[in-house]
């Protein structure tokens, strides 16, 4: 066995074992880290076919950016685990009927080799850089689409906010407006009230 | 690698939403929300040059550009102006009812509608799979956010939510099917599809497994496209979004943004996979039964106005389905024209019940009621609408029902053309119940107050548009026969 | 497996980046000490060896041998796993750092975009730490450092597009031949205000003074870390002087010209010639190590300047200043690229 092909069926046990663990586990926290593993043996798969930048974006973008937000969120949220399993039971028959379908339709056709049009892909030499290669054909082919994403992006950023900001409830940070603090005089903060009279 | 620099001219309107609405964007966090005329005339002005653009950009024959993701054609001309001229008509009749909303986040609503304008756009124009999936998307996201406006009310929350899990759902689908698609033939844009696919050799036999992958992927696409179309089975969406929905957003989702879902139709299914026609029709066929049947009963029992025009909608939808399935020139067209004179006749309706929601929004039947005795105008304009949508003679809705059962006919589908009008007869009834509520109950509220002068003014144009073409059909039909 | 020698010279190799590493964290320690001793008129170490040489040695030893103490209701292995998760990226992202001309581990074309997912991995050690410690004071930090790290990683990224777009590579070595020239020629001055955000963010990036709101000692005990001793927090330690070195080397890589000499065009070519004196002015090693603890000392030094941040001006300034300030400086690097400007982007 050469190094890369270990390096492979590790990588590979780990992506299905942390899949596996990230839908089975209780815990929250524990499956978003189980995916967290699986994203990251994903991208080790994908260095290995050669792919090192989607690799390594895949780490940066989802691990680095996106789970550590999930998982900002799936710790302060107080999640009643039992509540969310309680259907369970109820839908295993058919949902695992249908996985199973799905499973041995994708094995059927995944195993014909005649459906899907296959190209081997070349082997690049060490100084084929993939990074250059996906920003020229990105920047000029597929230009359109690719701004048409980021306009998508755009999109969501506003709905976000405006879905989420209160613009009657802005100030709910306790900071201080420097102004504001030197214009206070005593008068503002203290009140004289006279003892002697009873 | 050579790189053919893009004719941008050709997307000139595109450009020009988008900086427009960046700019509004802008505009909007140094101005204050109160200033909203600005912010309307803004808008107003942005949809105009887009329309001036269109024409301006429109070329002599079908051009590609930005190496084949974007075409412009006639269909695309005509289906941008009409986008265009709803959305101006629509924000015509939103503009008092968002001044009387001043909790509503004007800017955001004028800017999603814009870049949601911007998505049909980039739908009608895509030569590529993956354009057509973009510019989905956009509108997508836009009307989500759009739903979920009205924050402070729940019912919209609950309906943003329900369009946004099953609009994943559907997108999901979709992308599945486009998938397997570009698996079988390696392509992505639609002509090198349709060549492939217009090749005899290429074609898959009956039976083989190839086949059955195209299975696959025409039943992921049609059940993407039904969920978007909001077509039964695939409707339950529609009703709980209609309803939850502030009346703007619903008018804007109820009108403009069908004829967005046909063009994402005749794009993909009949100019990509026009030669599979036999294998989709069938689909299309239960769609349309099924459409027909559901939306029309349903509708019966509707109290609330939005929930019926829901549902009036999904029966609509189901005769655009019935155009579609008879997969020939003259079907495509009746489909065309159909959800051209549906828009048009939708945005009146709701137009008409933003014109009555002062405070209050009007939305069920017993705000219409005895309307003839306050605002008699009014209440025959929607006498218009109404008796158009139930495709009475001689306005409009009657002769695009009847172009969609002549291409029916001409194929020979005599029992399905039967079916649509047995439940067109049934789905009148619905219509004029709404009549007879406004001429013939007596009033049980107190009278709205008079609705604003421009408002007043593109709902008659609005509905004398329908009767005026409904005797001068020909007007129209001249246009949409350019395209096919 | 006939790789075997091949996987030999690899772990040769980062045995070689590793072990001087270590030492230069232990070390790093003992200056900081010093260094903030001397700047508020103190000695700092001074008992153990020699003017306090072996101190580090002596710290290494005591936290070696105290015991490692499991909080009640602990999450047991992931307590225990948070510091070596914080520590492997930190020490993983030393694979694509050159040293000098072609003196790499891993010599790989996306190396600019590796460091940046690594560096962005480091955050997950705190967090887990915060979270499995099941103690309040370490939630908090470990929620403060999330939200931290995740914001100044934009503006961080921000800067390295910069870099990336005046080099036309990713690659680190070419980055560093791409400012070939003088002193004049390095990215610190065309792209100064990417310098300076990056160097700031990287001081936030490594939760340092002053930006060290996770583990702010007077308002959250000790943060993410409260909980841990022994080796588990020697493990967190080492990760935050490791990243501190790192951030530091990649300063000097990105916007110093690395190992490329200062001397580098203003003297005659003939001194570069000369026997010893020669090697010493021309580029080399020995240049990289000097900017990296200038940087270093940097550090220190702002530790022993500035007061903390509070956590909402922290925040304001990573998304209101910094980001905004890459933004700009990306459309200005654009537009010299796009006139060839001056000597840098001809």
């Amino acid at each position: 066995m050469t190094l890369e092909l270990a390096v492979f069926y590790g990588f590979a046990a780990v992506l299905v074992l942390a899949s596996l663990l990230m839908i089975t586990v209780r815990n929250p926290v524990h499956a978003a880290l189980s995916l967290v593993a699986a994203f990251f043996a994903a991208a080790v798969l994908w260095v290995l076919l050669e792919a090192e930048f989607l690799g390594i974006v895949l780490v940066l973008v989802y691990v680095g950016a996106v789970m550590v937000l999930f998982l900002f969120v799936v710790m302060t949220l107080d999640l009643n685990v039992s509540q969310l399993r309680e259907g369970f039971v109820r839908y295993l028959p058919i949902g695992g009927l249908v996985a199973l379908v799905m499973g041995a339709g994708m094995i059927w056709v995944l195993t014909r080799e005649t459906v899907f049009e296959r190209t081997t892909p070349l082997r690049a030499g060490a100084d084929y850089n993939n990074t250059l290669a996906i920003g020229q054909v990105l920047y000029t082919e597929y230009v359109y689409p690719f701004e048409i994403a980021a306009v998508i992006l755009l999109v969501a950023v506003i709905a976000a906010i405006t879905l989420t900001l209160d613009p009657r409830r802005r100030r709910t940070s306790k900071s201080i407006d420097p102004a504001e603090a030197v214009k206070v005089r005593a008068k503002d903060r203290i009140k004289m009230v006279d003892l002697r009279q009873k | 690698m050579t790189f053919e620099l893009p004719d941008f001219s050709l997307a000139a309107a595109e450009l020009w939403l988008l900086t427009l609405g960046c700019a509004l964007l802008m505009l909007a966090v140094f101005v204050s929300a109160q200033r909203h005329t600005l912010l309307y005339g803004l808008s107003q002005f942005t949809l105009a040059g887009a329309l001036g653009w269109v024409w301006w950009s429109a070329p002599e024959s079908r051009s590609l550009t930005f190496n084949h993701h974007y075409v412009a054609d006639d269909l695309a001309t005509l289906l941008k102006s009409a986008v265009l001229l709803l959305t101006a008509v629509s924000l015509i009749y939103t503009r008092s009812y968002l001044e009387r909303r001043p909790h509503l986040p004007r800017a955001e609503f004028y800017v999603l509608i814009l870049f949601a304008v911007l998505g049909m756009f980039i739908m009608i124009s895509a030569h590529s799979l993956l354009t057509l999936y973009l510019g989905l998307e956009l509108l997508a996201l836009c009307l989500y956010a759009l739903v979920a406006l009205n924050r402070e009310h729940p019912p919209a929350l609950e309906a943003a939510m329900k369009f946004f899990v099953l609009g994943a759902l559907a997108s999901g689908l979709l992308l599945y099917g486009m998938s397997i698609v570009y698996g079988l033939t390696g392509t992505l844009e639609l002509h090198t599809l349709a060549a492939h696919l217009s090749d005899p050799a290429s074609l898959p036999d009956p039976g083989s497994l190839t086949h059955l992958a195209w299975g696959f992927a025409l039943t992921f696409l049609l059940v993407g496209l039904a969920f978007k179309l909001g077509a039964v089975p695939f409707h339950a969406w529609v009703p709980d979004v209609y309803e939850g929905a502030m009346t703007p957003v619903t008018l804007f989702i109820g009108s403009v943004s069908k004829l967005a879902a046909l063009a994402l139709v005749l794009r993909l299914l009949i100019e990509g996979l026009g030669a599979l026609a036999v294998d989709w029709q069938g689909m299309l066929m239960i769609l349309a039964v099924l459409s027909l049947t559901l939306g029309n009963l349903a509708a019966i029992a509707q109290h609330n106005l939005k929930r019926m025009l829901a549902y009036s909608t999904i029966a609509h939808i189901g005769f655009v389905t019935l155009a579609l399935f008879a997969a020939t020139p003259a079907g495509y067209h009746a489909a065309l024209f159909y959800i051209l004179v549906y828009a048009l006749t939708a945005a009146g309706a709701f137009g008409v019940l933003l014109a009555l929601s002062g405070e209050h929004e009007a939305q069920t039947l017993d705000d219409l009621q005895g309307l003839n005795h306050h605002h008699p105008w009014l209440a025959f304009l929607m006498l218009v609408l109404m008796a158009s949508m139930a495709g009475l003679p001689p306005l409009l809705g009657f002769y695009a029902k009847l172009i969609v059962l002549q291409a029916l006919l001409d194929q020979g589908h005599l029992a399905l053309a039967l079916y649509a009008v047995i439940f067109s007869v049934i789905g009148a009834f619905y219509y004029l119940r709404v009549i007879k509520r406004m001429y013939f109950d007596t009033p049980t509220h107190a009278a709205t107050p008079r609705p604003a002068r421009d408002l007043t003014l593109a709902l008659s144009l609005n509905g004398l548009l329908l009767i005026a073409l409904g005797l001068l059909p020909g007007l129209l039909l001249a246009l949409t026969h350019a395209v096919f | 497996m006939p790789e075997l020698p091949l996987l030999l010279e690899i772990l040769l190799k980062i045995g070689m980046v590793v072990s001087p590493l270590l030492l230069a964290v232990a070390y790093a320690t003992y200056a900081e000490r010093k260094v903030i001793g001397y700047i508020q008129v103190r000695i700092g170490p001074n008992r153990v060896g020699p003017r306090g040489w072996l101190q580090p040695i002596a710290d290494a030893v005591k936290l070696l041998t105290k015991e490692i103490i499991l909080p009640r209701q602990a999450n047991r292995y992931l307590f225990l796993l948070a510091p070596v998760l914080a520590l492997v990226p930190a020490l993983a992202v030393w694979a694509v750092i050159p040293f000098s001309d072609g003196w790499v581990i891993a010599d790989i074309n996306a190396a600019l975009l590796y460091v940046l997912a690594l560096s962005s991995l480091g955050v997950y050690g705190i967090i887990l730490a915060g979270w499995a410690s099941n103690s309040k004071y370490a939630l908090l930090g470990a929620m403060r450092s999330a939200a931290q790290m995740v914001s100044y990683e934009i503006a961080m990224g921000f800067a390295l597009v910069g870099v990336l777009m005046a080099a036309g590579s990713l690659h680190l070595g070419q980055i560093v031949s791409a400012q070939q020239g003088g002193i004049w020629h390095w990215y610190w001055l065309p792209l100064l205000p990417l310098f300076v955000v990056y160097f700031i963010a990287g001081v936030a990036e490594t939760n340092r003074a002053p930006f060290d709101v996770p583990e702010g000692e007077s308002e959250i005990v000790a943060g993410f870390h409260v909980e841990y001793s022994g080796m588990a927090f020697a493990l967190f330690f080492l990760a935050e002087y490791a990243n501190m070195i790192l951030i530091a080397a990649l300063t000097a890589l990105l916007f110093l010209g690395g190992w490329l000499s200062p001397f580098e065009g203003l003297l005659p070519e003939a001194a570069f010639a000369l026997p010893v004196i020669g090697w010493l002015l021309g580029p080399g090693i020995h240049w990289l190590l000097l900017k990296t603890a200038f940087f270093l000392f940097v550090f220190f030094w702002l530790r022993a300047t500035f007061p903390r941040y509070r956590y909402d001006q922290l925040m304001r300034l990573g998304w209101k200043v910094l980001i905004p300030v890459t933004l700009v400086w990306i459309v200005v690097i654009g537009l010299a690229i796009g006139f060839n400007l001056g000597p840098w982007f001809s």
